[in-house]
């Protein structure tokens, strides 16, 4: 996969920017062109907002199978997290001891590598959750 | 007057023990740790690298110093361990920090002084009225080759520091002693260090930071009694200790800012955390010496002096950060390293 | 809108396949629903062909095309269509299909749906299937296929009560239909014990909660009802073809103990039926994993919601049950080639409402639903057919 791909979500991937609509004020991440509430109103009125990285674990899994780019980090957790901005995501859950992870346990995002292309390519980073 | 307006400190919480290793390799623990003064050391998990670990470092100093990231005109990351050879780790962290695109970015090297070279360019550029705010953050992964003697000690972890006009702790004067002495070095495409072995003592280790610190306190006429903290670079718990009672330090003065007999030696990371830890503790009015050494070979001397502003200022508290620590074995320290190959 | 019905079936033996390519896949089972039509090839006015990721299991894209030379129809120049919607690529197929027919555009369609999964190797496939999921905000953070079903297990367990035993009870149910299908991947009965002991794939979901990679294929002829009576007389009708789709991610859904795109579609079917979910004889359900039958059952309004796991454990969707649910072993045990498999289910039901399922056979079934679901539920067709 090219880096542009990987580079064009930074700001999203690194700082959890995603879109706030200026009409009924609801807050999108991942980013969303137009808000599946107003629509057509909403265009070109969603503007960045950046999250405050803060939220609670609404259900959770631990891969044992994971795709090949993820093979050395098994087993590691995947969550759903509902942002204390009211938007949900899905991010790994790591520093923690898998045993402890539970609905409802609050999270903070941090920063990590995520994947990388081979040996020889390029990095890439983002987010990911620790218990807070 | 330039001074630190904010820092942040980041050290994975993974450890290993000198025991554990010295198990690995048929070694016996008790000497190594009574000969090095290190007890166990910091690990990056497998998800950790020197461009994560700064870019927590940075977000705590921006976050406590409640810094406008971006005012921030400078970011010098010194590693000796950047993810890449070529691409910068510092536009990782302005990204991440939320600094760019208005600003200046580089990485720098100069072994475990390079992120004090960084310290010493923010302050050059905040003096020149170049930038409002410097940031200078020295981080490593330590790299050791399996078997050697820098396993028990090479370690993982970083600090950032927000150098401005007025801040938390006013930097009074910087020097630098510098040299050409081979001591430790890594080629171009090697994974690991080579080193002098005894030579990275006496006309290494101890000469440049000696001289660095005499240069110093010439400069600003003070004398060792004058400060209430010193931080030197800590290769290992031991030769800080010796080089203070050389240069006329006692133990109180060092023992707040020496981390290495429970991390381990972070490298680029080593005299920033310690002085990071000194900084958590630190009153107004109190004076610090700092000197950094970079193997190759260089020390950075500081004066610093802490400002009324670190009443009120939130600190890292890096000792707590330390103490939520978990033991890994040796075979998953080698699988985190991404050593398997 | 003309009604429609189904005219032939006809679908491979589902499995690791090795011997066969996907061409041979897709001409064996176009073959035998032609042979089941009595349709001879002149006839054929159009193809929809689903097919989830030919280009990455096989190399292959373009496979309306492909289908259309294995079919030696490439005279006739008629459309044939690849269909994609993940795991639902052969339920859309079937319901462009459906439209085509019912829309007086086309008489007699073919819809097929076909994967041949087992040409990769070394986890590539759990990487293709990951392209179910949202690439970018799922799959790029390591959020696997079963993952995104663990997530909704976990939430439903803890919401509901669903018990890892229950969800287990799913794949023995559906190991024991599959022992009687001949056609079925795994013909060997399981027991509550061999789920539970088997690796966890994605905790709470073990590999025996999961649906195997298969090769297979599966095809169904297509004719307005008026003029099927021509070719045959075990004609099925189709009373509903409903596709309902919602979000590609999980993380961007209503809810998590259920698809909506599931209950929209489900709804929507009845409503057009002219029935009540109680008036369905037996439902081949999108079982990809054992919860996600457990969520289906509730979905399609057989049991209340929370209430699948219990109404499993129970034995009422088992063959002799209230509902018979997945009677040709499902997803689970007669194998999932992904582009495949929402014809394969109307294959099923098909065979049940001409009561031609032999040792799996459900007395008097005369209406049947088919549950396609395509990624953890951006895409949900179902159909409602009826024998006349």
């Amino acid at each position: 996969m090219g880096v542009a791909r990987y580079w064009r979500e930074i700001p999203a991937r690194y700082n959890l920017i995603g879109k706030k609509c200026q009409v009924c004020g609801k807050i999108y991440f991942p980013p969303r062109s137009i808000c599946p509430t107003c629509r057509r109103k909403s265009i070109g009125k969603m503007e960045d907002y950046k999250l405050s990285g803060k939220g609670t674990v609404e259900s959770y899994t631990i891969i044992y199978t994971p795709p090949p780019e993820f093979s050395d980090k098994v087993p590691y957790a995947i969550a759903l997290i509902r942002m204390d901005e009211g938007c949900y995501l899905t991010g790994q859950i790591v520093d923690c001891d898998l045993e402890e992870i539970h609905i409802g346990m609050r999270v903070k995002a941090c920063f990590r590598r995520i994947q990388e292309d081979g040996k020889r390519g390029a990095i890439y980073y983002g987010y990911k959750f620790r218990k807070v | 007057m330039v001074a630190i307006v904010s820092y942040g400190a980041y050290v994975p919480k993974y450890r290993i023990k000198v025991e554990e290793i010295a198990r690995v390799w048929g070694r016996q623990a008790k000497s190594i740790s009574a000969g090095l003064n290190v007890f166990e050391k910091s690990v990056p998990s497998i998800d950790e690298d020197t461009a994560t670990i700064a870019v927590e470092a940075a977000r705590k100093a921006v976050e406590h110093g409640g810094i406008n990231a971006k005012e921030i005109g400078a970011i010098y990351v010194g590693s000796e361990s950047h993810p890449y050879a070529v691409k910068p780790t510092a536009t990782i962290v302005a990204e991440a920090i939320g600094a760019t695109p208005d600003l200046t970015a580089a990485d720098y090297e100069f072994a475990c002084k390079a992120g004090t070279a960084g310290m010493q360019n923010c302050i050059a550029l905040v003096n020149s009225g170049m930038i409002k705010y410097g940031m200078a953050i020295g981080v490593d992964v330590a790299q050791a080759a399996p078997g050697d003697a820098l396993e028990y000690t090479a370690a993982a972890g970083g600090a950032a520091f927000i150098i401005g006009r007025e801040g938390i702790a006013e930097i009074n004067e910087t020097v630098s002693f510098t040299t050409d002495t081979p001591d430790f070095w890594r080629r171009e495409g090697q994974p690991y260090p080579g080193h002098g072995e005894r030579f990275t003592g006496e006309p290494a280790y101890f000469r440049h930071i000696m001289s660095a610190a005499k240069l110093l306190m010439e400069k600003v006429g003070t004398k060792p009694s004058d400060y209430d903290y010193a931080v030197f670079h800590q290769p290992n718990g031991k030769f800080p200790v010796r080089v203070a009672k050389k240069l006329g330090f006692d133990k109180k003065q060092i023992e707040d800012g020496l981390l290495c007999p429970i991390i381990g030696n972070t490298y680029s990371g080593s005299t920033m955390l310690g002085l990071v830890a000194i900084l958590d503790i630190a009153k107004p009015g109190q004076r610090i010496l700092a000197v950094s050494y970079g193997s190759g070979a260089g020390s950075d001397a500081f004066d610093i002096t802490v400002t009324d502003k670190i009443e009120g200022y939130e600190r890292m508290k890096l000792k707590e950060m330390l103490n939520k620590k978990e033991y890994v074995d040796y075979a998953t320290y080698m699988k985190f390293r991404g050593e398997f190959r | 809108m003309r009604e429609v019905a189904i005219i032939g079936v006809g679908m491979t033996e589902f499995g690791e396949i090795w011997q066969k390519s996907f061409r041979d896949l897709v001409a064996e089972a176009g073959i035998k629903a032609i042979l089941d039509a009595g349709i001879e090839g002149d006839e054929i006015d159009a193809m929809y062909i689903g097919g989830m990721s030919t280009g990455r299991f096989i190399g292959q894209e373009h496979v309306g095309s492909l289908a259309l030379e294995v079919a030696g129809l490439e005279d006739l120049h008629i459309p044939s269509t690849r269909v994609e919607a993940a795991c639902a690529s052969g339920g859309v197929a079937m319901h462009q299909g459906y439209l085509a027919v019912a829309s007086g555009m086309y008489d007699i369609v073919v819809v097929g749906g076909a994967e041949k999964m087992t040409d990769v190797v070394g986890g590539e496939a759990t990487n293709i299937l990951a392209s179910a999921a949202d690439r970018e905000w799922e799959a790029f953070f390591g959020a696997t296929f079963p993952g995104l079903y663990a997530l909704m297990a976990r939430y439903h367990m803890h919401k509901y009560g669903t018990t890892p035993e229950q969800l287990a009870m799913v794949a023995v149910k559906n190991h024991y239909n599959g022992s009687l299908n001949p056609k079925a991947q795994f013909k060997r009965k399981i027991t509550v014990e061999d789920v539970l002991n088997s690796p966890i794939v994605a905790d709470p979901l073990h590999l025996l909660d999961c649906s195997p990679i298969t090769d297979g294929a599966a095809a169904a002829i297509l004719a307005p009802l008026d003029i099927a009576k021509k070719y045959t007389d075990k004609i099925v009708k189709i009373k509903a073809s409903v596709q309902a789709c919602d979000t590609l991610s999980l993380h961007g859904r209503k809810r998590f103990d259920s698809l909506p795109a599931a209950v929209h579609a489900a709804k929507k079917a009845y409503e057009i039926a002219g029935i009540k979910p109680k008036d369905i004889d037996l439902a081949e359900v999108h079982d990809c994993f054992t919860i996600a039958e457990i969520i289906a059952i509730e979905d399609l309004g057989f049991f209340e919601k929370g209430e699948g796991g219990k109404a499993t454990e129970e034995g009422l969707t088992a063959l002799d049950g209230e509902i018979p649910i997945n009677t040709s072993g499902g997803l689970k045990a007669k194998g999932h080639p992904v582009g495949a498999t929402g014809v394969a289910q109307i294959n099923e039901i098909v065979l049940q409402l001409r009561g031609e399922a032999d040792k799996r056979q459900v007395k008097d079934a005369e209406i049947g639903l088919a549950h396609n679901v395509g990624g953890s539920g951006g895409t949900c067709v179902i159909h409602i057919l009826e024998a006349v």
